[in-house]
């Protein structure tokens, strides 16, 4: 990443321009051209800076009113192979292998579920639970009961590459 | 919101074309104008149906540290807690869940080390133990949400 990366970063945290020709309405904005904008974005999207170029819901307004951050107990001999398959869940949006804190905190595997009524996310729990089968010694499903705070991943103009 | 509106939002949490003209290039697939596409989309952005239209980054992959670390409050102290804890920019996000570790945060950090000083300085300012869980792996991120 060089420092016109890290422009192109800052210019669209907010979203893609709203014009017939985004990328040309970018570029000119940061004086590049739109072949060297858009070859840069191509690349950082192959690099994995750019997860991709889409849209994002906000989960209450289409009516997912029940997102719960499943936890998981699971044996760290399997955790790799079953965290895979958990990942290929429709309705999983993101997961992880995150660290126990014993005794307080068993939980080494994090599934946030996705859905329109309280029995539809126990479902979705008990599925991941199926699946996990006897490699799974105990779990619980967390739910938000108030946003505290939220704003945007700020992404600094100096992120040291 | 419509059926052509829930198959653009359908549609765009997969991917968006990088070309000359990628909204003609979306418009169609959907079978509609590109005009329509991009007024459907300011109106989706401005009812706030859609949070975010663009490109979504990978923070660690730009050298940045993000992790996940929870606290136990005691109730009646949580609203000033809760302040405490969010006066520092770091902390992007945060929630209350229902748990007795009752307050998860998000903290954005360009390093490690800035990571570990700012929950020494939680600790330090609530008296808490902050119980830090950055990801050792991640299998899966990616949302798609049937509209």
């Amino acid at each position: 990443m060089d420092p016109i990366d890290r422009q192109i970063i800052t210019a669209t945290q907010a979203g893609l321009p709203l014009v017939k020709q985004p990328y040309q309405a970018l570029a000119q904005q940061l004086n590049i051209s739109a072949e060297d904008l858009m070859q840069r974005l191509t690349t950082m999207q192959n690099n994995g800076i750019i997860r991709r170029i889409a849209a994002i819901p906000n989960h209450y307004k289409l009516g997912y009113k029940h997102n719960g951050m499943t936890v998981w107990d699971i044996c760290d001999d399997q955790i790799d192979r079953l965290g895979e398959l958990v990942g290929q869940l429709d309705f999983v949006s993101h997961c992880y292998h995150r660290p126990r804190h014993l005794p307080d905190w068993p939980y080494n595997f994090f599934a946030m579920v996705h859905s329109k009524t309280e029995a539809g996310a126990a479902l979705q729990q008990q599925k991941i639970a199926d699946l996990l089968g006897e490699h799974c010694h105990s779990n619980d499903i967390l739910y938000s009961t108030k946003i505290l705070k939220k704003t945007g991943l700020r992404i600094k103009k100096n992120v040291s590459s | 919101m419509d059926k052509i509106d829930r198959s653009i939002i359908n549609t765009l949490q997969e991917g968006f074309p990088i070309c000359d003209s990628p909204y003609q290039q979306v418009a169609l697939t959907l079978n509609i104008t590109e005009d329509d596409l991009l007024h459907r989309l300011e109106c989706l952005l401005e009812t706030g149906i859609l949070s975010r239209f663009g490109p979504l980054f990978h923070a660690e992959q730009m050298g940045g540290a993000l992790s996940l670390a929870a606290v136990k409050v005691p109730e009646e102290d949580f609203d000033s807690i809760a302040e405490k804890i969010n006066s520092l920019p770091e902390v992007a996000h945060n929630y209350a869940r229902n748990h007795s570790l009752n307050m998860w945060f998000v903290l954005a950090t360009e390093t490690l080390e800035q990571q570990q000083a700012s929950i020494q300085t939680i600790e330090n300012l609530t008296g808490l133990t902050v119980y830090n869980m950055p990801k050792i792996k991640e299998y899966f991120v990616g949302l798609k949400l049937e509209a």
